[in-house]
């Protein structure tokens, strides 16, 4: 199928000069605002910036880094910029402490997250006669709702299935005919393997392009999908302490994301030193928000390790691009889109009484799908002969992982002392998907 | 009346259930009878062995996870019903059965069935006071 090329907002084609100026003003304003928050007060005390008086973009770079710690040491709402009654809406995403990392949105965030989305589904074919089927979880992932208001923005019919019961989203396809779908792009993979198990025709559907996000992905599953699924795959990124999904997202062309360089400044990092590496060179991903109100964020760390392009691109945009995430910067694991922690992993299993804290995860993708096995050492006293109790000290852990890590994983429990033990920082986590390259 | 058994973990990967076995053999210890209980993630191996503490003792030594339990080894008629009527039995007297197995004997007319129960002094009485035969260890593992 062909995909005209069509610009939502003419702020994407702004020169250069004109982006710095916007970005600047722009600039000015956030840091005033997050003079609000006592954790930026403190930091531009000490690096000595005065927010009203900041004379260049390149004053950013006095000011440190914002790690997800520092989001975690302020749980739930520390962040904050604005009065909590102005809050119009809550997102969160897993954070090692088994609580999540809250961000919270005013009316104008919310407004301004539709108009991002609306921009890259724009970008990437969606207009209003299209119906979306929306295979994200809607929650506090943002995933969900931030598509479904970029869909509604765009002027879009979107059929809010969420996630999961993948035969019903497959008939929800065939019934309703969607033109396009949205969704991890390992789900993706998955409502196709759902599609020829069920022996349906795949032309019999509607479908023509689809937008992945919300985990990393290869060339490789991109072309997979677009096969089975017989659509135009496109990738888009996006993390909620940004602002969600609509930090960037790819054009017709597809080479590459367009950051909404308007609404963010990009630094591309390396993580080791922090300092700034060349255009077109990999490093870890570092944004500042420049417009949001709720939690104006400066100089975040994303641990998401990609390279930032500068060149021209042909649809028209000026705005950089950046590449599909390769890897991540610290030991992060995402499962079927959702980040996990092995430390998580063993805050669980800690929960639980019998089993020990010697405990190997191991990731795989045998079907287009994570799939996590949990190895854990029981202890000795533990053991039973009987069935029941053995069942129910895994499914403790089961249920412990699943609250503390939101995620379902496979327990194998194994004897005691039977796992390696290794001098200094343990083998904690086996990633077969990197084994296997595809990550 | 009770008897002891021992079981053992095993994890679910090929040749976990012939190393207790091989343990066993190597010491001179007679499996009088087994059951196995599994999942898709691990096992459970119960054995009956004469001499329990020496078996348990050698299995350790061996690596593997031992526990002993005391189960109760109870005589049924070799013939249709007869299972059927000492279930009546154990449930009329409301006693939980956690599992049970069959013992491999070779005798005539009678079968041995192996209970783990959740009250298993409970158990006995009830079984007891209608008759049938609960077996002492020194019968069990005289056959």
């Amino acid at each position: 199928m062909e995909i005209e090329n069509k610009i939502w907002d003419k702020n994407e084609c702004l020169s250069r000069d004109e982006l710095s100026a916007l970005q600047f003003r722009r600039l000015k304003d956030t840091l005033s605002r997050a003079g609000r928050v006592p954790y930026y007060r403190e930091v531009f005390q000490q690096c000595g910036i005065d927010p009203s008086n900041i004379n260049s973009l390149s004053d950013l770079k006095k000011i440190p880094f914002t790690n997800k710690s520092d989001l975690r040491e302020h749980y739930p709402l520390g962040f904050l910029a604005v009065d909590r009654k102005d809050i119009a809406r809550v997102h969160g995403s897993s954070g090692t402490t088994g609580k999540p990392t809250f961000v919270a949105y005013t009316e104008a965030d919310r407004n301004l997250w539709a108009d991002l989305c609306a921009r890259f589904l724009t970008a990437g074919g969606l207009r209003r006669e299209h119906m979306v089927q929306v295979a994200f979880g809607y929650g506090l992932f943002t995933g969900g709702f931030g598509l479904h208001y970029g869909i509604e923005r765009v002027g879009a019919s979107v059929v809010p299935v969420s996630a999961g019961n993948t035969p019903r989203q497959v008939m929800i396809l065939q019934d309703l005919g969607a033109d396009a779908i949205i969704c991890t792009p390992s789900y993706a993979l998955q409502i196709a393997e759902v599609i020829e198990e069920m022996k349906v025709d795949i032309n019999s559907l509607n479908l023509k392009f689809g937008h992945f996000g919300g985990e990393p992905w290869t060339e490789d599953m991109r072309t997979r999908i677009e096969q089975q699924l017989n659509i135009k795959a496109f990738n888009n990124y996006g993390l909620s302490e940004i602002i969600g999904p609509g930090v960037s997202g790819e054009c017709i062309c597809r080479k590459g994301m367009h950051i909404q360089e308007d609404h963010f400044i990009v630094e591309c990092i390396d993580p080791a030193t922090g300092q700034e590496v060349a255009p077109g060179e990999y490093g870890e991903l570092v944004f500042t928000s420049l417009t949001k109100e709720a939690m104006p964020i400066i100089r975040y760390r994303t641990r998401d390790i990609s390279r930032i392009m500068y060149d021209g691109c042909e649809c028209g945009r000026t705005t950089c691009r950046m590449d599909r995430i390769v890897g991540r910067s610290d030991d992060m694991l995402i499962i079927r889109g959702v980040n996990v922690f092995p430390s998580q992993i063993e805050e669980a299993i800690l929960q639980v009484e019998g089993v020990a804290a010697h405990y190997l995860i191991e990731v795989d993708r045998p079907h287009n799908l994570d799939e996590v096995t949990v190895h854990v050492e029981m202890q000795p006293e533990f053991f039973s002969d009987k069935m029941s109790e053995m069942q129910a000290m895994r499914d403790r852990l089961l249920h412990e992982i699943r609250v503390i890590a939101n995620i379902s994983v496979k327990i194998n429990l194994v004897a005691p002392r039977s796992m390696e033990r290794s001098f200094g920082k343990a083998k904690r986590v086996i990633d077969r998907r990197v084994e296997k390259g595809i990550l | 009346m009770k008897i002891n058994q021992l079981s053992v973990f095993l994890e679910n990967q090929p040749g976990r259930l012939s190393e207790p076995c091989a343990v066993l053999a190597r010491a001179g210890i007679n499996i009088l009878t087994l059951s196995l209980a599994d999942t898709q993630q691990f096992g459970i191996l119960r054995l009956i062995v004469k001499d329990w503490q020496r078996a348990q003792a050698e299995l350790e030594k061996a690596g593997c996870l031992v526990k002993r339990s005391e189960v109760v080894a109870v005589e049924v008629e070799d013939t249709p019903g007869g299972l059927e009527r000492l279930l009546t039995v154990i449930e009329e007297g409301k006693v939980n059965v956690e599992y049970m197995y069959a013992f491999s004997c070779r005798c005539q007319a009678k079968a041995i069935m192996i209970f783990c129960f959740g009250d298993p002094d409970k158990a006995i009485s009830v079984m007891q006071a209608k008759g049938i035969n609960v077996m002492s260890g020194g019968d069990l593992l005289g056959v």
